[in-house]
Parts: C-alpha cells; sequence; structure tokens
C-alpha cells in the first residue's frame, strides 16, 4: 500500500525553486534514504512531508493522516538547556493525539512510557533531558516520534554528531522498528544506511534519481556518490 | 502588619500584586524559554508611552493602554523569525521611541508632575477598583487557559517543528501568549512601575531554572517563587517606607542568588537531592 506519493513536485521558498520535478512514493514497510548535497532541498522536503511548506506546484498525496508522521528533527535545532525530563519529552509527542481534548489519557502516557523502554530510556524517564548523552537524546526524540506515529518516521539526519559506535546502535534501533512494520524516511548524510539497510533511494541534486537501491548504486548519480563518500568496493 | 491590610487602597494593591506575580511568572516560563524575554521590557514601555497619551488626552488609562500594549504584543512576537530587523533590536527602539514620547508629551502638556515618576515607578494608590476586578477576571483566563493549554503549550515551546508538525497551531498559540503578557505587564504597570515590571516575568522562571530538573516542576517553582517575593516584597515596602515595585524586585534579586547557591552546592554534591550523573 502506498502511503505518501509526491507527483512532479517543485518546493522552494517565496517563489523561489529549490527542489524541481522530483516524484516518489513511500509504500507501506520501505525504508526510503533521501540522499544529497547539501543546498539540495532534503530539508525543503523533510517541511513539505510535515505540511510546514506548501509545494510550488506538483502534488503530494497521503494515504495516512499526516499528524501521524513521526518526526525526529536535527538535534541541533533543540535548545540544550531546555529545563524539561525525558518523560516529558516523550509524552510530548503525544499532542499530535489530543484533538479536541485538552489532556493526556492514561493510555497515551502508558504509550510514551512503552517508547522509553522500547529505546532502552525507560530507566532515564525522571532524569533531565539536558544531562544526557547526544545518542541518549536522539533516543528519546525516537521515542517521542514513536509516540506520535503510526506508520511512518520522517528522522532528519538521526546521527549527525554522534560518533560510530552510537551511531551504530541507533541504527540497529531504526531497523528493529522496521521489522516491527514501520516505515522509515531517513534524510541523511551517512551513506550507510543506504547501503545497509534502505530498499529505496531518493537522491536530489542536480540529476534527481528515485528507485530501488541496487538500481540506484549501478546508475551513475550512484557511483559517483558513492566515490564521493570515499566507499570503494 | 495587621493593620497594614486595614486600608481599602492597600487591600486592592495586594490582590493586584498577588494575582499579577502569578501570571507574570507562568507566562515568564514560556516567555523566557522561547527567548522572548525582552518583550516584558518592550511592551512595559510602550504601556508608559500609551499611559503617558492617555493622561495628556485624559482618556480613560486601562481603556486606552490595554488595547495599545496588545498590538504592540503581537507585532513584536511576530517580528520575531522575520527578515530584516532583528527581534531585540526592533524591541530596543520601540521601547526607548515609546518612552520618549511618553516623557516629552507629559513634560510639554502638562509641566513637570508626578505622573511621570508614578508611571515610572509606580504607586501603590494608583490600584483602582476597576482595576482590582480587570486583575481578578485576566488571572482567572491567564490560569484556565494555563492548565487547559499545558500538554499543547509544552510542545509548542519545547520544539515548536515538531508542534506544527503534530498539528498544533504554533503561530496561534504565540498570540495568545503575547496577549494575556501584555494584559498582565499592563496591570502590574501601574502599581510595580513600567521600568520594574518586566522583572517579574523573568526572575521567576530563571531563578527556578537553578533547581528545577523537569519542565513541570519548573513551572510550580516559578509560580510559589513569584508569589513569595511579591509577599515579602511587599511587607518590606510597607515596613521600610521604599517603594513597592523596587522592594519586591529586590527580593526577587535575592531570592535568585539563594536559589544560584543552592544549585550550585547541589552540584557538588554537598546537598541532599538529585545530583548530576
Amino acid at each position: 500500500m502506498t502511503l505518501l506519493e509526491a507527483r512532479d513536485l517543485s518546493l522552494g521558498y517565496d517563489g523561489h525553486s529549490v527542489v524541481e520535478h522530483v516524484s516518489f512514493q513511500v509504500d507501506e514497510g520501505d525504508y526510503l534514504c533521501i540522499i544529497g548535497d547539501n543546498g539540495a532541498g532534503k530539508s525543503t522536503l523533510v517541511k513539505a512531508v510535515l505540511s510546514l511548506n506548501p509545494p510550488l506546484s506538483g502534488q503530494l498525496t497521503f494515504n495516512v493522516d499526516r499528524r501521524g508522521i513521526g518526526y525526529l528533527p536535527q538535534s541541533a535545532m533543540l535548545d540544550p538547556g531546555f529545563p524539561t525530563s525525558v518523560e516529558e519529552v516523550a509524552l510530548s509527542g503525544a499532542v499530535s493525539r489530543l484533538g479536541r481534548r485538552f489532556f493526556y489519557l492514561k493510555a497515551e502516557r502508558e504509550r510514551a512510557l512503552g517508547n522509553l523502554e522500547r529505546m532502552g530510556m525507560l530507566v532515564f524517564a525522571r532524569r533531565p533531558f539536558q544531562e544526557l548523552s547526544g545518542g541518549q537524546r536522539q533516543r528519546v526524540l525516537l521515542a517521542r516520534a514513536l509516540t506520535a506515529a503510526s506508520r511512518i518516521l520522517l528522522l532528519d539526519e538521526p546521527v549527525a554528531g554522534l560518533d560510530m559506535h552510537t551511531s551504530s546502535e541507533l541504527y540497529r534501533l531504526i531497523d528493529a522498528l522496521r521489522e516491527d512494520g514501520m516505515t522509515i524516511m531517513m534524510v541523511t548524510h551517512d551513506i550507510h544506511p543506504a547501503i545497509n539497510s534502505a530498499n529505496r533511494i531518493l537522491h536530489l541534486g542536480h540529476s534527481v534519481f528515485f528507485g530501488d537501491r541496487d538500481e540506484y548504486f549501478a546508475s551513475s548519480e550512484g557511483r559517483a556518490y558513492l566515490e564521493e563518500a570515499g566507499h570503494h568496493d | 502588619m495587621i493593620e497594614l491590610f486595614s486600608y481599602a487602597f492597600i487591600q486592592r494593591a495586594f490582590i493586584v500584586g498577588f494575582l499579577v506575580s502569578l501570571c507574570s511568572a507562568l507566562l515568564g516560563v514560556s516567555l523566557v524559554l522561547r527567548r522572548y524575554s525582552m518583550i516584558g521590557d518592550g511592551l512595559s514601555h510602550v504601556g508608559f508611552g500609551a499611559l503617558a497619551v492617555a493622561s495628556v488626552f485624559s482618556f480613560s488609562p486601562m481603556f486606552f493602554t490595554i488595547p495599545v500594549v496588545v498590538v504592540a504584543a503581537v507585532l513584536l512576537l511576530r517580528l520575531d523569525g522575520r527578515r530584516g530587523l532583528s527581534g531585540d533590536s526592533a524591541i530596543a527602539l520601540i521601547a526607548s521611541s515609546a518612552l520618549a514620547i511618553g516623557i516629552v508629551l507629559i513634560s510639554y502638556v502638562k509641566g513637570t508632575n508626578s505622573d511621570i515618576d508614578n508611571f515610572l515607578f509606580g504607586s501603590l494608590l494608583s490600584v483602582g477598583r476597576g482595576d482590582c476586578i480587570l486583575s481578578v477576571t485576566l488571572s482567572a483566563a491567564v490560569l484556565l487557559c494555563y492548565v487547559l493549554l499545558y500538554p499543547r503549550l509544552y510542545a509548542v515551546t519545547f520544539d515548536p517543528v515538531f508542534a506544527q508538525a503534530a498539528g498544533v497551531r504554533s503561530e496561534r498559540y504565540t498570540t495568545l501568549l503575547a496577549v494575556l503578557s501584555a494584559l498582565t505587564i499592563v496591570l502590574g504597570m501601574r502599581m510595580l512601575g513600567s521600568l520594574l515590571i518586566s522583572a517579574l516575568v523573568i526572575f521567576p522562571c530563571l531563578g527556578a531554572m537553578r533547581i528545577a530538573h523537569s519542565y513541570r516542576a519548573l513551572t510550580i517553582v516559578s509560580a510559589l517563587e513569584s508569589l513569595v517575593c511579591f509577599v515579602l516584597g511587599f511587607v518590606m515596602s510597607y515596613e521600610l517606607g521604599t517603594p513597592a515595585g523596587a522592594s519586591i524586585v529586590v527580593v526577587h534579586l535575592v531570592s535568585y542568588i539563594l536559589l544560584s547557591i543552592v544549585a550550585s552546592l547541589r552540584s557538588r554534591g554537598l546537598l541532599a537531592g538529585r545530583q548530576k550523573r
């Protein structure tokens, strides 16, 4: 089943386009890596998927509730000194489920705690978020995204600023989520998830590629990208 | 102490001050954490300008000042995030202009009188029955909004982009925050003075941030700190004959220093409580 489909999409700000004529689709169970150089429009695409920035032209169709897309922002976008507890951060994901209610339900609190447990962060539930390490924060934010999401996770540079070991742990967690049936869309600078986990690739830049991973790495865009990343067979 | 409350105007001033302290502490949490601390300062200066205009043209002070400050608040919060004039320089520009216009107007039309002094440093006598009713109504509204919208306000304050993606209309809450802050500042300004009211917005949150480990604790500690400091400052003002606004702010400063000491002792493990790592 197709969850999200973009047809001939052009994106940008104030009539100035950043991404032009891109088409792709995300099916249930997909692991889509969105790669490309800085300025190629990856962040603009993220904003469009989150309905924060309407397309200049083309269509973006959702077959899921847009609010049910679990979003993991780039870690640099948050204030590192914000006084809050881990539990409060995870629970705030349920804000997408509030509807006309004012307060969270008990089931939503349990869901948030359950997601912290899934991310191995339940023991930190009452600790201040600001005292966690970078990798631990990403796990908490992933728990928040899971609390918001029903079917799709949209991860924006999830391992930026993390060391190799922490990155691969986070990738393992994401792989496990996919095995549990979650659909993954990941914007990344890192070639590893594209090689190891993704089944589909969207490459933004001078030339746009969308297709299966194996096709991508056989294409000229894919080979050029691999070489740039310093990855030789 | 007891004779203090035998005067009707003191009772009124106490009620208004107590409620304004509570509201400003709650709103201050959102304003400080969203880096809008300077807005309180800007709005109080605009309030001074508006009071001056009202006094010169004999308008009813509240009914003229409130709409002016509310409009200024919405404009100032909108300004943030736009290109061009940056937020803090815009606030400084508007604040000093409003202050200057107010002083020039009053001095030219009325000559030197006690209005300028009262507007800048506040006066217990200026709190009338109307202010009292208005402040009870307003604080009920602020409290109700704060409690009912708490989950959404938290989400918008912690991560506005995530909240917006989750379907929360962030800009609506920003406007609500602006309007409520404007009302609180105008009410508090008459008693505390326009130069000092912004302290009530900033100090409780900054003090509470020294010791609170969760957003909920931060909110509760801010509100308590603000109320305790108000009562102490109010009594101090009566006992020592010092102006109420300045006395309350001095108590806030002392409380901030004490909370900072507690926080640094705690982080060295010298006090019981949660320690770092």
